[in-house]
């Protein structure tokens, strides 16, 4: 780059600046980034101050802050976040037990660990669709496996979807399938990082297995569970694909999670402007999250070095 | 990964053992499917579910050819033409996030610009943002500028999907070079260019490759805006999968099991080949092993 600069005047020079090469190596992620998400935002920012509805041909009226109240006033959206919560908060503990569990028996060396390793991994890489299309033929009364496995111990036929509750577990369940292995890999890094040598020198004190847990092995992987935590959470708070693809929210709106519910505002109700006032207080969220979880990576980071 | 980790003792085969069985148990998902796939309709549906059958192809020579019942002759379906959709969006979109990123990773690694962090911050966000935040105004944009149902508009979209996924996944491999390589090679009148293509890149060639498989990953399986904005020319497998829930006779899951085989075995094969660097890319690049 530099060598194209030399001998060249006007803009190509005062382009290529070496001054200039961190904004001008950077311009063109910024660019697509700002097309396709930034612009995007901003438009969906200004539609939510508006009365607008992508079905119909009327002219837009400012309403103000009209979406917002009715959005947060609205006992549906606040039943929405609930279920959302209900679904989050049991999906992520579901993942963190199997997940921890999963690291502690991978982090002995032992033959042919890679390919063990690969069968545990494997639900990460199968598609949401794959995943939500199979739960529901699992789950299916007639034939699938796990009523047909639920059949042998109740006399009674037990349709999974056919509860709020089942539903809600079985979501849980597909949710906490496909990611347990995500928490593993971050637990794993934990474990690993331990220094050798504390190990040797609790074998020398003859510290007890749940001791040299707790001062030795945890402090290390405590920021790493809360990095798991977080990621896992904000990544659930978004749980679309599964939730819409195994019950459509159903029954009733029992697992309607906030996103199929912003989904269905926005494209099967078509109002577009409150589905955009409630898409920022989502956002909002997401960025408080966000910003905890770069909060804990940066703790972790000093504490590593 | 095994070669990477120092692990905490050593186990011999009887542990093995044991961790095969969990393994096994913890995959029998996708065993099932993958014997489902193998299964004909009748022995797919059947009650009590059949562990042991006679296998068949057939789901898998009609995930590509459909024989009419009324003339007996087979006829091609639109499966493959959504298999390239996959490979070919996927792939160059991936491709160019890849590349877009690692110019902007190197600069944020090397020529740390005023309000560095916040930039980061504001591109980790456009990430960790639910894609229905943004889904509205894309879809009334693509629908005005005629992007819906067309290559490109979907294509670029996933490209600043990957974006922030490969800045700080790259910026993370950069960080681990020494700079003073760099500068001793800049010393001996190597020029900007050729630090960057001779000595910082086949250094991370590694790193770019599984950011590449992350990014593929996450492309390969997105539903939501595939679903909203690919035309029938351009639809993805996981749309005609979804699609495929909605058939008059009932839902053929035989067929459905052998899509989803295949649509597995490439991400399958290219992770099991770049384990190794698999924790970086879940973690975004955040945590160092």
């Amino acid at each position: 780059m530099a060598d194209a600069a030399n001998g060249r005047g006007g803009f190509g020079a005062w382009l290529l600046d070496p001054k200039r090469r961190g904004a001008l190596l950077v311009t063109p992620a910024i660019t697509i980034l700002f097309v396709m998400n930034i612009f995007p935002l901003l438009w969906s920012f200004g539609l939510s101050f508006f009365n607008y509805k992508a079905s119909s041909l009327r002219v837009p009226s400012f309403r103000g802050l009209s979406n917002y109240e009715r959005v947060l006033t609205d006992d549906k959206v606040w039943e929405r976040f609930q279920t959302t919560a209900i679904i989050v908060g049991s999906s992520v503990i579901l993942q963190l037990i199997i997940g921890f569990l999963l690291a502690l028996m991978f982090a002995k060396a032992f033959p042919m660990r890679r390919i063990v390793l690969m069968l545990v991994l494997t639900p990460m890489m199968l598609s949401f669709v794959s995943v939500g299309v199979f739960f529901k033929l699992f789950y299916e009364p007639t034939f699938g496996v796990v009523s047909y496995l639920l059949s042998n111990f109740s006399d009674e036929r037990f349709v999974v979807m056919g509860s709020p509750a089942g539903a809600i577990a079985g979501i849980v369940i597909a949710d906490a399938w496909m990611w347990s292995p995500f928490v593993m890999l971050l637990v794993l890094a934990g474990l690993v990082s331990v220094p050798k040598y504390l190990y040797e020198a609790a074998e020398i004190d003859r510290a007890s297995a749940w001791r040299r847990f707790w001062t030795i092995t945890f402090p290390y992987i405590k920021s790493l569970l809360l990095l798991a935590v977080l990621f896992r959470t904000i990544e659930t708070f978004k749980l679309f694909d599964i939730v819409y693809i195994i019950t459509e929210g159903g029954p009733g709106s029992s697992t309607e999670t906030i996103a199929v519910y912003l989904y269905r505002t926005a494209f099967q109700f078509f109002q577009t402007s409150q589905s955009s006032a409630l898409a920022y207080i989502v956002l909002f969220i997401v960025v408080v999250m966000t910003n905890l979880y770069l909060y804990t990576v940066n703790r972790r980071a000093e504490e590593v070095n | 990964m095994a070669r990477r980790y120092r692990e905490i003792g050593k186990a011999g085969w009887g542990y093995t053992l044991i961790t095969t069985l969990v393994g096994l148990v913890y995959f029998s998902p996708v065993l099932w499917i993958i014997l489902t796939a193998f299964k004909t309709r009748t022995d797919a549906l059947a009650v009590p579910p059949k562990l042991f059958f006679t296998p068949t192809l057939d789901n898998f020579v009609s995930v590509f050819y459909r024989s009419s019942i009324t003339t007996g002759s087979s006829q091609a379906t639109d499966m493959a033409l959504y298999f390239f959709n996959s490979i070919f969006i996927a792939g160059t979109s991936v491709g160019l996030a890849l590349i877009v990123g690692t110019l902007a990773a190197y600069a944020f690694s090397r020529y740390p610009l005023k309000g560095n962090d916040t930039y980061l911050f504001i591109i980790l966000t456009t990430r960790m943002m639910p894609p229905i935040v943004v889904i509205i105004p894309i879809f009334l944009m693509f629908r005005l500028s005629g992007l819906a149902g067309s290559y490109w508009g979907i294509i670029l979209l996933y490209t600043a999907f990957n974006i922030p996924f490969s800045v700080w996944l790259v910026k993370s491999f950069f960080d681990e070079l020494n700079p003073e390589i760099e500068d001793a090679a800049r010393m001996d009148g190597a020029s900007e260019s050729r630090v960057f293509f001779r000595f910082c890149i086949p250094q991370i060639l590694a790193g770019l490759a599984a950011t590449f498989v992350f990014g593929l990953i996450l492309t390969w399986n997105e539903f939501l805006f595939a679903l909203l904005l690919t035309g029938v020319e351009t639809r993805t497998v996981p749309v005609a999968m979804a699609r495929t829930l909605g058939g008059e006779v009932g839902v053929d899951y035989g067929l459905l099991a052998a899509i989803v085989t295949l649509f597995l075995l490439p991400i399958f094969f290219v992770t099991f080949l770049l384990q190794n660097q698999l924790l970086r890319g879940v973690t975004f690049g955040t945590v160092k092993k």
